[in-house]
C-alpha cells in the first residue's frame, strides 16, 4: 500500500482550473520532486493535500485514511509535515516554543489540567520540552533555543522550520521551495540537510523547487506541472532531456 | 523555595486590601473603589486573552459581564431576600455566605454558555466578523433585558444590597472585597497557567499565523472557542461581583460604554501582557474616579484617551512584555514551568 | 389584516428603508476603498442631523442670534441642505485626516484603525451629550406637512419626498461610481490598492472623495430624518446608524448595491415585525437578523469573499 495516494486531483478556483488530473503515489523513504513554471499549481497541490482547500474532484489517501474533508490539523497530525515558501515560523515565539506548539496534537492533558497546573500537565510538558530539545539538538539548533526567529539568519530559520516539521513524527514532509532566497553556499548546506533528514528520520520528502541544482541532485523522481497539468514524469535524467519540459520551462543550465 | 514570588504577592495584596477594610480603617467609599479595581482587573485580564494574546477583536465583553451580573443577582435576590420581584425569600439569609460565591460561579458558567453561541458562528469566518457580532451582542443583550419586564426591564433590578448586608450580619467581614479578591487571584492564576502551557501558548501562534498553526496540528477552531468561553466566563463572574457592589443594575450598565472601558484598559496595558492588564486596570479605575467632577465629560475622555493611545503608543504601557521582562532580576522568583523545564533539560 | 394595513406599512417601510440605505452606502463606500469599517459613520449621520438643526433653525430666524431679515422657504431649504452637507463632509474628512490617514501611512495594524473608528463614533456621541446636554432637540420645520388620506391609508408629503429623494440620490451615486473616472478609481482601489497609484491616480484623493460622498449622503439622510421624525437625540447615531450598519453587512459590506438592498430589506423586516410585535423588539429583531445572515452567508447577500493567497 502506498504511503500517499493522490488520484485524479482536480481543483478550480472559480472559473480557473489550477490543478488538472494530478496523480501521484508516494512510498516510504523516497525523495520526489515537483517542478514547473510559476503559477503551474504546485503549491495548490500541497495545499489540497494538507486540507486547506477541498478539491473539486479527486481523492487523496494517506496510509489508507481518506484525507478529503478533514481539517488541516487532523491531516498533519496523521503524520504529514510541511514547510512554506516564505518561512512561516511564529516570530513572536522563541525557537523552542515554535517546536513546542507543533506538539499540540500529541498533548495528553486537557484544558482543566492547563488551567489548574495539575501533575498531568507537568508530566506532559516535561515530555514536550524533552522531545523538542532532543530534536533541536539533532539539528544543532540548541544555541538558538530562546531566540526569536526574526532575529536569526535566513539559513538558520529554514533549518528551524524543517526541524519543526518533524515534530509530529511525520512519514511525509512537504517542502515548498526551501531554497528560495538562498545563495549558492546556503543551497549546498540545504542539499546536505535534506539528504540527512531523509536518512536520519526515514521520511519521504516531497519537494517543490525552482533551483534545478537542488532538484536534479537529490530527487529520485520528478513530476513536472504546467498550467495545472502533468506534462512529464521520470528520473532526473529523463526529465532533463524531455523536450516538452525544456520547451515549457527548463531555461536554466543544468549541471 | 525560590519560587515564593506569587504567594508573597498574594499575601501582600491581602494585607493591603482586606485587613484594613476588616479593621474599619478604610471607609466604605475606599472599599468600593478597591472592589471596582478588582472587578476591572478580572475584566481586563480576561478580555486580554481574546484581544491581546489571540489578537482578535471582541467588543462585547460588557454583555457577558451583564449576563453574569443578572444571573447572579436574580439568584441571590430570589433565594435569599424578600423582594418586590419574587416575593418571599426561599432560603434563610444566613446562607448568603455560601450561596453568593455559588451564584458567582453560575453567573460565570451562564456567560460562558452564551459566549459559545456567539463563538461558533463567529470563528467560522475570518476578518472583522467577530467585531461585528460582538458589537451586535451588546445591543442584543440590552434589548433583550429591556423586554423582560419581570426583572425590571429598562428600569433596572435591585435587592443585592440586602444580600451583602445578610453576609455582614452573620460575620462582620469585608465580604465583597474578599470575594472579589478571591476571584481576581483565581482569574490571574488560571490565565497565567493557561498562557504558559503549550496549549495556551498556541493562541499566540494563532495570532501570529493562524494557517501555519492549523498546519502544525493546532486545532484552531476548538482553541479559539475554548479561549473565548474562558474569557467570557470570567467576565460573567466579574459581572456578578459588580452587580453586588453597585447593588442596582440596569441594562445600560452593561452596554457599549462599559465595553469601551474594558477595551481601553486592555490596550492601555498592552496586548498580551498580564502585568500590563493589572497595572492599567488599577490606573484606569483610579483615573476615572479622580475625573468624577468632570461629570459627563468623563465619557468623552475615555474614547479620546484610546484614540490618542492608538495614534501615539498603540502597544500600551507594557507593549507585549511582562513586568518580569522589565525587571529580570525578579525572574527567579516567578519563573514559569516551561522555563524551568528547558533550563533543567539543557543542563543535563 | 387588510390591504390598507399592508400598503400603509409598505410606505412606512420604504421610508425607513431609505434612511437605512442612504447611511449604509456610506459604510460600504469607505469599506470598499479602505477595507475599514468606519464605525464612526453612524455618528456622522447624527452630526448631519444636528448640523441641519442648527443651520435650519438659524436660517429660519428661530435661533438666539437672529438675521436682520427673513429668508423665504425656497432659499432656506437648499441653503440648509448644502451647508449641512459641506460641514458634515468636513467632519468626515477631518476624522480621516487626523486619525485614519496617519495610521495608514504608518502601516499601522488594521486593528488600530478599527479601534480608532469606534472611538471617534463614541467621541462624537458623548461630545454631543456633554456639549449640548441631554435634552432632545426639535428639528426645524423646513417643509409644511401635508397629509393625504386614501381610504384607510395616511401618507404625508414628507414620506413621498424622502422616498423619491433617496432614489434620486442613490441613482446619482450609482452613476458616479459606475460612469465617472472617480467612481472607477474607487472600484479599482477596492480590487487592488497597490496598482492604482501606479496608474497615476492619487489614492489619497480618491479616499478623500469617498469620505466626502459618504458623509454628504449621511448628512442628507440626517436632514430628511429630522424632517420626518423631528425629535433629535444625542444617541441617534447609535440608534439609527448601527442599524444602517447592519443593513450594509446584511447586503454585503463592500457592495454598494448590497447596501441599498440591505437597507430596504432591514427596513421592511423591522416595520413589519413592529406591526405585529411590541416596538421594543425592533432593535432586537434587527440584530437577530444580522446574526442569522452572518451565520448563513457570512459575506452578506451581495458580498464577495476575499481570497487570501496561502
Amino acid at each position: 500500500m502506498p504511503l500517499l495516494k493522490v488520484e485524479k486531483l482536480t481543483h478550480f478556483f472559480g472559473g480557473l482550473r489550477s490543478v488538472d488530473d494530478f496523480n501521484l503515489e508516494l512510498s516510504e523513504n523516497e525523495l520526489v520532486g515537483l517542478i514547473g513554471p510559476n503559477g503551474a499549481g504546485k503549491s495548490t497541490v500541497f495545499n489540497l493535500v494538507c486540507g486547506l482547500y477541498r478539491p473539486t474532484q479527486g481523492s487523496i489517501t494517506f496510509e489508507g485514511h481518506d484525507l478529503i474533508g478533514r481539517f488541516p490539523h487532523q491531516i498533519t497530525s496523521l503524520g504529514i509535515g510541511r514547510t512554506f515558501q516564505n518561512i512561516r515560523l511564529w516570530n513572536e515565539l522563541s525557537v523552542i516554543d515554535n517546536l513546542r506548539i507543533a506538539h499540540f496534537s500529541q498533548i495528553d492533558y486537557k484544558l482543566l489540567d492547563s488551567l489548574f497546573f495539575t501533575s498531568r500537565l507537568v508530566k506532559d510538558e516535561q515530555k514536550v520540552s524533552q522531545e523538542a530539545i532532543d530534536l533541536l539538538e539533532k539539528f544543532n539548533l540548541i544555541p538558538y533555543i530562546n531566540e526569536l526567529p526574526r532575529n536569526l539568519p535566513y539559513g538558520i530559520q529554514r533549518r528551524v522550520e524543517i526541524c519543526r516539521a518533524l515534530v509530529m513524527n511525520p512519514k511525509i514532509i512537504l517542502l515548498d521551495e526551501p531554497a528560495a532566497g538562498m545563495n549558492q553556499g546556503e543551497i549546498d548546506e540545504l542539499i546536505k540537510l535534506v539528504r540527512w533528514v531523509k536518512d536520519e528520520f526515514k521520511v519521504t520528502i516531497w519537494i517543490i523547487e525552482h533551483q534545478m541544482r537542488v532538484i536534479m541532485n537529490i530527487c529520485e523522481r520528478i513530476q513536472v506541472l504546467d498550467f495545472g497539468s502533468t506534462i512529464a514524469e521520470g528520473t532526473p535524467e529523463e526529465i532533463r532531456n524531455n523536450p516538452q519540459v525544456i520547451k515549457a520551462y527548463l531555461g536554466e543550465e543544468v549541471t | 523555595m525560590k519560587r515564593f514570588g506569587m504567594p508573597t504577592l498574594i499575601g501582600i495584596s491581602f494585607l493591603i486590601c482586606i485587613v484594613p477594610s476588616w479593621l474599619g480603617w478604610f471607609s466604605n467609599y475606599i472599599q468600593f473603589i478597591i472592589a471596582l479595581i478588582g472587578i476591572n482587573i478580572i475584566l481586563t485580564v480576561s478580555l486580554n486573552l481574546i484581544n491581546g494574546y489571540m489578537g482578535e477583536f471582541s467588543v462585547g465583553h460588557a454583555a457577558f459581564m451583564g449576563v453574569g451580573a443578572y444571573s447572579s443577582s436574580l439568584l441571590t435576590v430570589y433565594l435569599l431576600t424578600d423582594s418586590s420581584f419574587f416575593g418571599k425569600a426561599i432560603l434563610p439569609e444566613e446562607l448568603a455566605i455560601l450561596i453568593f460565591p455559588i451564584t458567582l460561579i453560575i453567573g460565570g458558567i451562564t456567560a460562558a454558555l452564551f459566549s459559545l453561541l456567539i463563538a461558533i458562528p463567529s470563528f467560522k469566518t475570518r476578518g472583522d466578523y467577530l467585531a461585528i457580532v460582538t458589537l451586535a451582542v451588546n445591543f442584543i443583550f440590552k434589548s433583550a433585558i429591556e423586554n423582560i419586564d419581570a426583572i425590571g426591564g429598562p428600569r433596572g433590578f435591585m435587592g443585592m444590597g440586602k444580600v451583602m448586608k445578610a453576609m455582614d450580619n452573620l460575620v462582620s467581614f469585608p465580604w465583597l472585597i474578599f470575594w472579589t479578591f478571591v476571584v481576581v487571584v483565581f482569574s490571574i492564576y488560571i490565565i497565567r497557567n493557561f498562557v504558559n502551557s503549550t496549549m495556551g501558548k498556541s493562541i499566540v501562534a494563532i495570532r501570529d499565523d493562524e494557517i501555519a498553526s492549523e498546519l502544525m496540528t493546532v486545532n484552531t477552531r476548538w482553541l479559539k472557542i475554548v479561549a473565548f468561553m474562558l474569557s467570557c466566563g470570567l467576565a460573567g463572574m466579574a459581572g456578578g461581583l459588580h452587580a453586588h457592589t453597585v447593588t442596582f443594575i440596569n441594562p445600560s450598565s452593561y452596554f457599549i460604554l462599559q465595553s469601551t472601558y474594558i477595551l481601553v484598559m486592555v490596550y492601555l496595558g498592552g496586548m498580551g501582557s498580564l502585568s500590563g492588564s493589572v497595572i492599567s486596570a488599577i490606573v484606569f479605575t483610579i483615573l476615572l474616579e479622580l475625573l468624577k467632577p468632570l461629570d459627563v465629560f468623563r465619557w468623552v475622555v475615555t474614547p479620546l484617551l484610546l484614540i490618542i493611545l492608538m495614534l501615539f503608543r498603540p502597544t500600551g504601557i507594557m507593549g507585549n512584555r511582562e513586568l518580569l521582562d522589565v525587571f529580570p532580576t525578579l525572574k527567579k522568583y516567578f519563573s514559569s514551568l516551561q522555563e524551568r523545564l528547558s533550563n533543567a533539560i539543557i543542563k543535563s | 389584516m387588510t390591504i390598507d394595513f399592508f400598503i400603509q406599512n409598505f410606505i412606512n417601510a420604504m421610508q425607513w428603508g431609505s434612511f437605512l440605505a442612504l447611511i449604509a452606502v456610506g459604510y460600504t463606500l469607505v469599506y470598499g476603498v479602505l477595507l475599514l469599517i468606519n464605525f464612526a459613520h453612524g455618528d456622522i449621520f447624527m452630526v448631519g442631523a444636528y448640523t441641519g438643526y442648527f443651520i435650519g433653525t438659524f436660517l429660519l430666524n428661530n435661533f438666539e442670534i437672529k438675521l436682520p431679515f427673513d429668508l423665504p422657504g425656497w432659499v432656506v431649504i437648499p441653503l440648509t441642505i448644502i451647508l449641512t452637507m459641506i460641514i458634515t463632509a468636513l467632519v468626515g474628512v477631518a476624522i480621516e485626516r487626523i486619525a485614519y490617514r496617519p495610521l495608514r501611512n504608518r502601516g499601522a495594524h488594521r486593528l488600530y484603525l478599527v479601534i480608532t473608528a469606534l472611538m471617534f463614533g463614541l467621541l462624537l456621541e458623548y461630545g454631543n451629550l456633554a456639549l449640548l446636554g441631554a435634552s432632545d432637540r426639535q428639528f426645524p420645520t423646513l417643509f409644511n406637512k401635508i397629509i393625504y388620506n386614501f381610504g384607510g391609508i395616511t401618507v404625508t408629503n414628507i414620506k413621498i419626498y424622502v422616498i423619491l429623494l433617496s432614489f434620486l440620490i442613490m441613482g446619482i451615486l450609482w452613476y458616479i461610481v459606475q460612469k465617472t473616472r472617480w467612481g472607477m478609481a474607487m472600484r479599482a482601489i477596492s480590487y487592488d490598492r497597490l496598482a492604482v497609484p501606479l496608474m497615476g491616480i492619487s489614492v489619497d484623493q480618491i479616499i478623500l472623495i469617498t469620505f466626502v460622498l459618504g458623509s454628504s449622503m449621511a448628512a442628507l439622510a440626517g436632514i430628511m430624518y429630522g424632517t420626518a421624525f423631528p425629535i433629535l437625540r444625542f444617541n441617534m447615531g447609535m440608534l439609527v446608524g448601527w442599524q444602517a450598519f447592519i443593513a450594509a453587512v446584511v447586503g454585503g459590506i463592500g457592495s454598494i448595491r448590497g447596501a441599498m438592498v440591505g437597507g430596504y430589506i432591514l427596513g421592511f423586516t423591522q416595520i413589519f415585525v413592529a406591526a405585529f410585535l411590541p416596538s421594543t423588539y425592533r432593535d432586537l429583531i434587527a440584530f437577530v437578523v444580522l446574526l442569522l445572515i452572518l451565520a448563513i452567508k457570512p459575506t452578506g447577500l451581495f458580498g464577495v469573499p476575499r481570497r487570501t493567497k496561502v
